[in-house]
């Protein structure tokens, strides 16, 4: 990670005996240092670290935007609240079964698309490269709504294409409970751009030499795909992954968007995130608000930790062991 | 830029990149099952691109239908109006009329009837009127294209434009300044100083890419509104000064690429850090300095979240993302108006990014794969 040039890492090396009282040059270099980073150590303080504490402490008042009854400490109050909260619960059952589907979209297809983009058999793959990583500029909005075009029952084209295809009765993408998180899923896919140049810079940094050699043991393209590239892009899908989890886990912008964070059709897209957007600004109750976010922000912990202990796993890091 | 850019490529690859091309070309396909290969593989990935990028043609094809067409089940993809002929002082409208010989005519409506209507052939109304017999109801428009240019014309002025242009534009060039200058400040304190935690608060900084913004949303919209900063730009701006770990990394990668040498060439010449970043380092870093801005504009550009609760109750301060939110609220009857409001605001973003998509692509592969 950290690409310190050979004398730089000696000097460090000769520099650690004594690395307790700095000589009089190295204090001046570390005080420059400081300065330098400043920007960012005061913006860690004040939006990132101090803010986080301040939400854990929200979890114990009352504190509202309002404040019509006096700011006060009220214990576990808000924590027993969200244990019987059956909204907040389900939300978060929303959450998870929209990820359940959305998670392994949104990992496999950049990959198997990649794969395809990296092949010898395809010729034009910069001007391809390009035209994918394309509506991953397109603004948020503009985005959705095109997509809430393009599912719509009437004159979408996937309804459209689909009748073309012989299906009678298509379904009602956005107003059916069945078959929304296929549909969000679907505008997800359109911002696949990124995790695709990510594989392609992956599969492009695995030495050619590993597959002359499987090649010469007489491994075919599933051979080598499974013995060669899965697990050295295993360090790719790993990184991809994470991410992905804390994105899903907060996901509630499309649907805000596409039927104005009311939950339709049925309950279906009534995600974590939106319940805790409605405590905040909505109902500006900060302290149930910032309860909803430190759950929000262990479970995602929690869901990390299990996957970064499963990484030992399944994520191979050439030159460990 | 050739230089620069190809320096950037082999931070991003270990110098993969233009390798593989040359290697894949003495590696194209000369055998016939190759060619096979090749096309079928071509002809895929051809028809998934078409169909992932058909939104935009239908946002596009719609954006350009009057209500008229929206409103017709049978009307034609391409936008277009109902053919009509002006005929003895009214118009009237022409259909697609099956002949007995099994051919078709476009022919004008002039008496419609249950059984049996009177059409006239529009290229030649003074010739003998065609009595057709059939019922007229079931036959189908035509349509001949005409784009609605005026959609964009009364969106421009129903969504404000000029006035939500101008919010984005100021709003993206204040903090892509602020990204610059603190991001460009604190990727030189970690490329070039040593100090004590260098490495625990780099890590820190990477980590908090992967922190979820919502822990820290509410105490931040609090201090904000007790502030009385809601319903202003400053809590978009003010946190752009204090730099971000995506681009702090992508400009930190670059700084390491250039060698110490000149710096301490110019240490030694009396130049204190400062100057050393100004006059030495900055001049070589350009690439990375532009990757950065282009990556800021087209992200300020495009956020939605940030803007949607600290400017909700001042319309006049919004930016694109969420005026076209707004529109689409109130217009979301007439499709043609939402799609071209959805094309205007994703003009430049889009015009950026194919200018600059090296740029962009480099920039994904070093923030993306490096970590």
């Amino acid at each position: 990670m950290t690409a310190i040039s050979r004398p730089a890492r000696a000097r460090q090396a000769a520099d650690r005996p004594r690395r307790r009282r700095l000589s009089p040059l190295a204090r001046r270099e570390a005080f420059w240092g400081y300065l330098f980073i400043s920007p960012w150590i005061i913006g860690f303080l004040v939006f990132v670290l101090g803010p986080m504490i301040a939400s854990l402490l929200f979890t114990f008042t009352n504190i509202n935007l309002a404040q019509e009854t006096p700011l006060a400490f009220v214990g576990l109050k808000n924590w027993q609240t969200l244990l019987g909260d059956g909204q907040a619960w389900a939300a978060l059952g929303v959450t998870f079964r929209f990820a359940l589907l959305q998670l392994p979209v949104i990992i496999a297809l950049p990959f198997i698309l990649a794969l395809a983009l990296n092949s010898k058999y395809l010729k034009g793959q910069g001007l391809f490269r390009v035209l994918f990583f394309l509506p991953y500029v397109i603004p948020f909005v503009s985005g959705v709504l095109i997509w809430q075009g393009m599912l719509n029952l009437e004159t979408g084209w996937v309804n459209m294409a689909l009748r073309w295809l012989g299906v009678e009765n298509p379904p009602n993408w956005l107003n059916d409970s069945a078959v929304i998180y296929p549909a969000l899923v679907m505008i997800g896919v359109w911002g696949i751009g990124a995790g695709i140049i990510v594989n392609l810079a992956g599969l492009r940094g695995i030495p050619t030499e590993l597959y002359d050699a499987a090649k010469i043991d007489g491994a075919g393209f599933w051979g080598a795909l499974r013995h060669i590239t899965l697990p050295m892009m295993s360090p790719v899908i790993f990184y991809t992954l994470v991410l992905a989890i804390v994105d899903v886990l907060q996901y509630f912008l499309v649907p805000l968007v596409i039927n104005n964070g009311t939950g339709e059709p049925s309950g279906s897209t009534f995600f974590f995130n939106l319940y805790l957007y409605k405590n905040f600004f909505t109902y500006q109750n900060m302290a149930y608000g910032a309860t909803l976010a430190w759950l929000l922000f262990l479970v995602t912990l929690v869901v990390s930790l299990l996957v970064f202990r499963s990484s030992r796993r399944w994520v191979y890091y050439a030159g460990e062991r | 830029m050739a230089s620069g850019v190809g320096r950037l490529e082999a931070v991003a690859a270990g110098g993969e990149l233009a390798g593989v091309t040359r290697s894949r070309r003495s590696l194209r396909p000369r055998r016939p099952r190759d060619a096979v290969k090749s096309f079928a593989l071509t002809f895929a990935i051809v028809a998934v691109l078409a169909a992932f990028l058909s939104p935009m043609v239908r946002s596009a094809l719609v954006s350009l239908k009057t209500p008229d067409q929206l409103s017709e089940t049978n009307a034609p993809l391409l936008p277009s109006l109902p053919r009509q002929l002006e005929y003895q002082g009214k118009s009237v409208d022409i259909y697609v009329v099956p002949m007995p010989d099994g051919s078709s005519r476009q022919l004008a409506l002039v008496k419609p009837g249950r059984t049996q209507s009177t059409f006239v052939d529009p290229a030649d109304p003074a010739l003998a009127p065609i009595v057709w017999q059939g019922a007229w109801r079931t036959l189908d428009r035509a349509w001949q294209l005409a784009p609605a240019w005026q959609n964009y014309v009364d969106v421009w002025n129903l969504i404000d434009f000029p006035r939500l242009l101008f919010n984005t534009v100021a709003l993206a060039l204040i903090s892509m300044v602020g990204t610059l200058v603190s991001c460009t400040l604190v990727a030189y304190g970690f490329a070039r100083f040593r100090f004590p935690g260098r490495s625990l608060l780099f890590t820190i900084l990477i980590a908090t890419i992967f922190l979820p913004g919502a822990v820290t949303i509410i105490p931040t919209y609090t201090m904000f509104a007790k502030l009385g900063w809601v319903g202003t730009w400053l809590p978009l701006l003010v946190p752009t000064f204090f730099a971000n770990a995506f681009d702090v990394f992508l400009i930190r990668q670059y700084f390491l690429t250039i060698p110490r040498e000149m710096d301490e060439a110019a240490a030694i010449d009396g130049a204190g850090p400062f100057r050393t970043l100004v006059s030495v380092i900055l001049p070589q870093a350009w690439p990375a300095i532009i990757a950065v801005a282009i990556f800021h504009l087209v992200y300020a550009w495009n956020d939605f979240f940030n803007p949607l609760i600290y400017l909700s109750t001042r319309p006049e301060l919004q930016p694109l993302a969420v005026g076209l939110q707004r529109f689409n609220g109130i217009h979301y009857r007439n499709p043609a108006y939402v799609q071209a409001g959805t094309l205007m605001t994703m003009l430049i973003p889009v015009v950026l990014f194919l200018v600059f998509q090296r740029v962009f692509t480099r920039g994904v592969v070093i923030t993306g794969v490096d970590k």
